[in-house]
């Protein structure tokens, strides 16, 4: 539209007749039931706006607990040092490190869902972007915990960041355990960014809709006096496709520079050069496992069906398909790498190290079997054999079965995350340097507790913020759209 | 009512209906109006005549801003103020200090879209006339609103009036100050 002045909204003379595709290839509608978009503001905003259920409180206590636990568990170690944790020579990166990119790689499906999905266009994510995006903020805190508490004084934590002390020296910017820092905490600050900015027009509708003072004033500082201006909108818009657009190279910095602690190192089974897409595959792959976990059930425990409906939970599921098919491709590279690669060491890792048990493949090699291999077999059911099951649309669609085969995406991407960090350490060049790894109470303890400050956080943020962004799923449904006869349209085309 | 009402305030049902009477409204050569909406409708910035945001603006000077931080900050803290020999690397290098600089782009980029958009639109604003207005708590909800202010140099009570109720507005209301 070159001249605006010139444009103009009246109906054309002939109208357009568009007919409605034969019924086997209509799209079933992102919000079922064909209601109204007040319904979704009553629907959504009712969740956080009246008593909690049963659930909840039984939820809301066991989470605090564990959190408690955690915190406990932190605090023992800090009085008296790292010698409670299992880590000893050679495994010094044991529990924490491995629990530190789980987390941090289960962040990584609320910023793909917010930020990749948005500038794909793909319309279904807006029933599921807010909780991915509180998630993705809340691992990134259980991920923070970790490599804060292990390197041991705890009370030096902060000469990680370019702060001047007494002592005259600065962080080495040479080493990728910086980078790290960097990453860790911009992603962390530009997470806690979009999802607010996201936020903001829910938060005048909790205003708008608030019954006493107390909750109008609340949700009014929260809402920054957001009208729903157009003139807002249109500024809102482009800020949210640049933080859409920035998110979504950050997302695949975050864990590539993760990877990098590793694959820059010197150690056979860490020193891979596939490691940056590979980790940001499984990262991807293991939030979605998460948003699954914990969408399945809240679409039923919060009846929220007709939101979150059958499609959007297939199609999370053909994300994990296509991810942990990713992921099982770097796995198969790796061990191709490792044998035609000739290294000696590195196929030592790889063929005897990780995958040699006493039942299979030790025997048919007359090999040693190896201490860790139900970790790689683990990795192996629940990575690549799990997700293949998502071809079958019977699986896809059998809510039960979803969450089950999550669950098992969540514990495979730890064990994965096990193997990288523990089987690669415990045997390295010399053998006079093997060793063993085994966690302690504590390192178990902790890695619970950290659940408890994640579901603490999530309970929390269901109690008082729209878990679904009510403006963005507004806007998807056809009373929306200006061209639709359910918006209003006389004439014009169909929109799915 | 002594004193001027703030605007006169037009209600729509559906957003055809809010994206025709705009169009009409920008045509009718209005300068201090605005359309408030639940959410924002295709189309609307043409129909009122919004020209691109200027957010892309901040948030490239904060990413700009961001990569030099960067780079200057690792060259004076590794090169200048604190150099130490590690492996036979040189002190400064744009390849290793590219990660951390990479971030803090991406992180002052962020914080310039966020920013810039919040202060494009003057918020936060801690008071609006329209939000105490009880029928405009409807405009979060499921209704379009069409809001002309009165220190519009084309406003003229009844005329305006008139023009809203063609455009097929079935509730119409002054808006105090």
């Amino acid at each position: 539209m070159a001249d605006v002045s010139q444009a103009s909204m009246t109906p054309r003379e002939t109208p357009l007749v568009v007919r409605a595709p034969p019924a086997g290839l209509e799209r079933e509608p992102l919000v079922a039931g064909g209601h109204g978009i007040g319904w979704l503001s009553d629907t959504i905003a009712g969740v956080a706006e009246g008593a909690m259920p049963p659930w909840w409180k039984y939820c809301f206590a066991i989470s605090v607990t564990m959190m408690t636990v955690c915190f406990l568990c932190i605090l023992y170690l800090m009085s008296t040092g790292v010698g409670v944790w299992g880590v000893t020579h050679p495994e010094m990166w044991g529990f924490a490190i491995v629990n530190f990119v789980w987390w941090i790689g289960i962040g990584h499906a609320g910023t793909l869902i917010s930020a990749i999905l948005f500038l794909l266009r793909q319309k279904w994510r807006t029933s599921i972007n807010r909780a991915a995006e509180a998630m993705t903020i809340f691992a990134v805190m259980c991920a923070g915990i970790f490599p804060l508490i292990h390197i041991g004084r705890i009370w030096y934590g902060w000469w990680l960041f370019p702060i001047p002390n007494s002592n005259g020296i600065w962080p080495q910017f040479r080493s990728p355990l910086m980078w790290d820092v960097f990453a860790v905490s911009t992603y962390f600050t530009v997470s806690v960014l979009f999802w607010y900015m996201g936020t903001i027009p829910d938060l005048a509708v909790m205003r708008d809709r608030a019954k006493t003072k107390a909750r109008k004033f609340g949700y009014g500082l929260f809402a920054l006096g957001w009208t729903g201006s157009n003139r807002h909108w249109s500024n809102y818009e482009k800020a949210y496709l640049i933080l859409a657009g920035l998110s979504t190279v950050l997302v695949l910095s975050v864990h590539s520079i993760v990877s990098l602690d590793f694959s820059v190192s010197q150690l056979p089974g860490w020193h891979t050069t596939i490691f940056p897409p590979y980790f940001v595959a499984g990262a991807v792959y293991s939030g979605f496992g998460m948003v699954l976990t914990l969408l399945v059930p809240l679409r039923r425990l919060l009846k929220l069906e007709e939101i979150i409906t059958v499609r959007h939970v297939e199609l999370m599921c053909k994300v994990l398909l296509l991810t942990g098919s990713i992921v099982a491709y770097a796995y198969l590279m790796e061990f191709f790498i490792a044998w035609y690669g000739g290294s000696p060491y590195e196929r030592f890792v790889f063929l005897q190290s990780r995958l040699a048990d006493p039942y299979f493949i030790a025997p048919l090699y007359g090999i040693q079997p190896a201490p860790y291999w139900w970790a790689e077999w683990m990795m192996i059911l629940c990575n690549v054999l799990v997700p293949q099951l998502f071809w079958f649309k019977k699986v896809r669609t059998n809510m039960i079965l979803v969450f089950v085969l999550a669950i098992m995406v969540n514990i495979g991407m730890w064990f994965e995350r096990f193997v990288i960090v523990v089987v690669s350490l415990h045997r390295d060049f010399l053998p006079s340097n093997w060793g063993y790894y085994s966690p302690t109470w504590v390192d178990i303890l902790q890695f619970l507790g950290t659940f408890g400050l994640f579901f603490t956080m999530f309970l929390l943020f269901l109690r008082y913020v729209p878990l679904i962004a009510i403006a963005e799923v507004k806007g998807v449904t056809p009373q929306a759209d200006p061209h639709h006869p359910l918006g209003g349209a006389k004439t014009g085309g169909r929109h799915p | 009512m002594s004193a001027r009402p703030y605007a006169i305030m037009a209600e729509f049902e559906n957003p055809a209906a809010i994206l025709r009477a705009a169009d009409k409204v920008r045509r009718e050569g209005f300068r201090n109006w605005d359309v408030f909406t639940p959410f924002p409708i295709h189309g609307m910035d043409g129909a009122m005549g919004i020209k691109n945001s200027k957010v892309g603006w901040f948030s490239f000077i904060g990413g700009v801003t961001g990569y030099a931080t960067g780079m200057l900050m690792i060259w004076f803290m590794n090169a200048v103020d604190y150099p130490i020999v590690i492996g036979g690397k040189p002190m400064f290098s744009p390849f290793y200090s590219f990660p951390p600089s990479y971030e803090l782009t991406i992180l002052f980029g962020a914080f310039g879209a966020l920013l810039g958009m919040l202060f494009l639109n003057r918020l936060p604003r801690l008071h609006h006339p329209l939000l105490k207005n009880r029928r405009f708590a409807l405009a979060s909800h499921d209704r379009f609103y069409i809001v002309i202010e009165t220190d519009d140099p084309k406003y003229s009570e009844p005329a305006t009036r008139v023009m809203l109720e063609t455009l097929g507005s079935k509730h119409i209301e002054l808006v105090e100050e």
